[in-house]
């Protein structure tokens, strides 16, 4: 582990093998890819100098302390604030910030699963998966029979929820922590999300519940589709992902393949990391 | 075990509980008042007066799903009325008072929804000051008089409206029961309806699925004050007459009747069937008191043990709790069923 060590105090910022890179696709083989990305909140820098891709079949673990800047990253991501400045680019299509929202980046293939405000929890399960996106007929009306339908087979063979008592019309509320994260994720893969962003989806939830939630993880990877997993977890990232990028004050301060590191160097790193910073700022 | 599973789902019928509230209310009437309740005239007159209240409950269904309230709807009808009945006086013609009265009402209610939506204040405050408001500017406007119009009687607004089909059954409550089968669709079926439920249900979804929480708000409020203005029309109408003070009596009955219904003042759900029976179960107890013949002063007390008691047993059906009963009696008779998904 010590020969490791110069390696990790001055990491690199170019991104590690990523899964399939095709030469011919427009993309790159990215999911996602910023460049330059800034984000000022008046006079404050939230996030500095940003670049960031993310594999076509890439799970990329997002790490670092509270205010280390990685839900702003995802809040530009997604469509809930623009940046100052810098690019983005969702499988090789540039976006334009301008008028880029929650739905444009749902329509770019991006979705998120939030630790507690994914679902309404008072509704049904079938609303839950078609919030937003209903499939409506003429004058706006839900027709109830297909979102029924194609809700129970995003269950049954997306998810694999089967027997346990859920049905389609149960309500969320009936549902556990770990299940629920299950709908999200499924929802987020029924419409094809090209990109899943999990914003500490196992924060407050039981271990068996956790485990439910890393092995609907692993149904993304699966279905060949790319995901950035932030938790704060070091365990759960390792075990989830094909590489770590590390935040710390609104930069990227390291990047590593899963295949570089082992757990216990990376919860080192991180370790030595803060201490490093401190010795800085002295 | 089978007939208890079977009640449970019973429960889970929109408004069966709550029609069977109604229902045993008519029964008990039926027997302390048999000389009134067994004859067609009182429904008949429930018929007549229930419709502006139940019209008034759908709307007010749509806002409490929202996880917001409104107080402004009952000067809507004092509001939207004093619009009926001006311009009728005025122009000679019904409809352009009729087109007024709901453009009245759209407009209060546009204005609670841009306090509420835009600016972030309390619905409960923004339409607390609307009431004060626009039942204040009716009374100026009126110069504090109730109008005769009784010349509507002869128009065709009034037949089509409150007319009596078949020589008895009053029109209003046609129009009434119309308007809720399209609020069930629109609350129910429509997108519109899933975007207040989830916004009552927790606005932070709401809007990272897309949804603009703030124009969904405004046109909930849009949607209250045109119901109420056609409440106001439907009221104005029947009774020949404008006053002052015709919304006043509705606020507190009407709440009550979409809270008997089953909606949550917590948001999230609403049901428009509950608040149909609920309107007609605070509409109708007045007079069953009073034919029981145990006195007028009775009536409040036993409309708020009706009330409690609806209120309960919406509470325990809705927590289900009778659902996870029957779950359980269910899973024990047919323990294989996990296998099939």
């Amino acid at each position: 582990m010590a020969e490791r060590e110069p390696e990790l105090r001055f990491p690199i910022d170019v991104p590690a093998e990523l899964g399939t890179v095709d030469p011919d696709d427009p993309s790159g083989g990215y999911a996602l890819r910023m460049v330059g990305i800034e984000k000022y909140f008046g006079l404050v820098c939230a996030l500095r100098d940003i670049d960031f891709e993310v594999g076509r079949n890439e799970i990329v673990g997002l790490i670092g302390d509270n205010g280390a800047g990685k839900s702003t990253l995802v809040k530009v991501l997604t469509g809930v604030f623009p940046p100052t400045r810098g690019t983005l680019s969702i499988a090789g299509r540039d976006v334009d910030f301008h008028g880029y929202n929650v739905k444009r980046a749902h329509s770019y293939g991006i979705e998120t699963v939030y630790q507690d405000k994914s679902l309404g929890e008072k509704q049904d399960l079938w609303r839950n998966f078609f919030i937003g996106r209903e499939i409506t007929g003429r004058f706006g009306f839900i027709n109830v029979k297909k979102e029924k339908k194609i809700a129970n087979q995003i269950m049954v063979e997306t998810i694999g929820f089967r027997g346990e008592g859920i049905t389609v019309e149960s309500k969320v509320s009936d549902l556990s922590g770990g299940e629920r994260q299950g709908v999200a994720i499924g929802r987020a893969m029924h419409f094809d999300a090209e990109l899943i962003i999990l914003d500490e989806p196992t924060v407050a939830l039981s271990l068996k519940e956790v485990s439910k939630v890393l092995n609907f993880v692993h149904k993304i990877k699966e279905a060949g589709k790319a995901s950035v997993y932030i938790s704060h977890d070091i365990q759960d990232v390792y075990e989830i992902s094909d590489r770590f990028v590390i935040m710390d004050r609104g930069e990227i301060v390291a990047s590593i393949a899963k295949a570089d590191i082992s757990l216990r160097a990376l919860s080192d790193f991180l370790l030595e990391y803060a201490h490093g910073l401190k010795d800085r700022e002295r | 075990m089978g007939r208890r599973t079977t009640f449970a789902r019973l429960a889970k019928i929109e408004g069966l509980p709550i029609a069977a509230v109604l229902a045993t209310m008519y029964l008990v009437f039926m027997i302390t008042a048999p000389n009134v309740f067994t004859g067609h005239r009182i429904y008949m007159s429930f018929l007549q007066t229930i419709p502006p209240m139940l019209v008034l409950g759908l709307g007010l269904t749509f806002v409490i799903t929202a996880g917001e309230i409104d107080l402004s709807f009952s000067a809507v009808v004092a509001f939207s009325g004093f619009m009926y009945a001006w311009s009728y006086r005025t122009f000679d013609e019904p409809w352009i008072g009729f087109v007024l009265a709901l453009a009245a009402g759209a407009l209060v209610g546009y204005i609670n929804g841009v306090l509420v939506a835009k600016i972030g204040v309390p619905s409960i405050m923004a339409t607390l000051a609307a009431q004060f408001f626009w039942s204040g500017l009716t009374v100026l406007l009126a110069g504090g008089a109730s109008w005769n119009i009784k010349g509507i009687q002869d128009e065709f607004i009034h037949t089509l409206f409150v007319g009596r089909i078949f020589g008895s059954i009053p029109a209003q409550a046609v129009w009434a029961l119309a308007l809720t089968v399209f609020c069930w669709f629109l609350l129910n079926r429509h997108r519109f309806g899933e975007e207040v439920m989830f916004v009552g249900d927790n606005p932070n979804v709401a809007r990272v699925m897309g949804i603009n929480v703030e124009r969904t708000k405004i046109k909930l409020f849009v949607l209250n004050g045109v119901l109420a203005g056609f409440a106001a029309v439907l009221l104005t109408t029947e009774m020949n007459t404008f006053w002052t003070t015709q919304g006043e009596g509705y606020l507190l009955p009407v709440m009550a009747a979409v809270f008997i219904g089953g909606s949550s003042i917590a948001g999230g759900e609403g049901f428009v069937v509950g608040t149909f029976f609920g309107a007609y179960i605070i509409g109708s107890l007045e007079a069953g008191v009073v034919a029981t013949g145990i006195g007028g002063y009775w009536t409040e007390l036993v409309s708020g043990l009706v009330m409690g008691a609806s209120v309960v047993l919406n509470i325990v059906i809705g927590d289900g709790r009778l659902a996870a009963a029957s779950r359980r009696v269910r899973h024990w008779m047919v323990p294989e069923r996990d296998d099939g998904g």
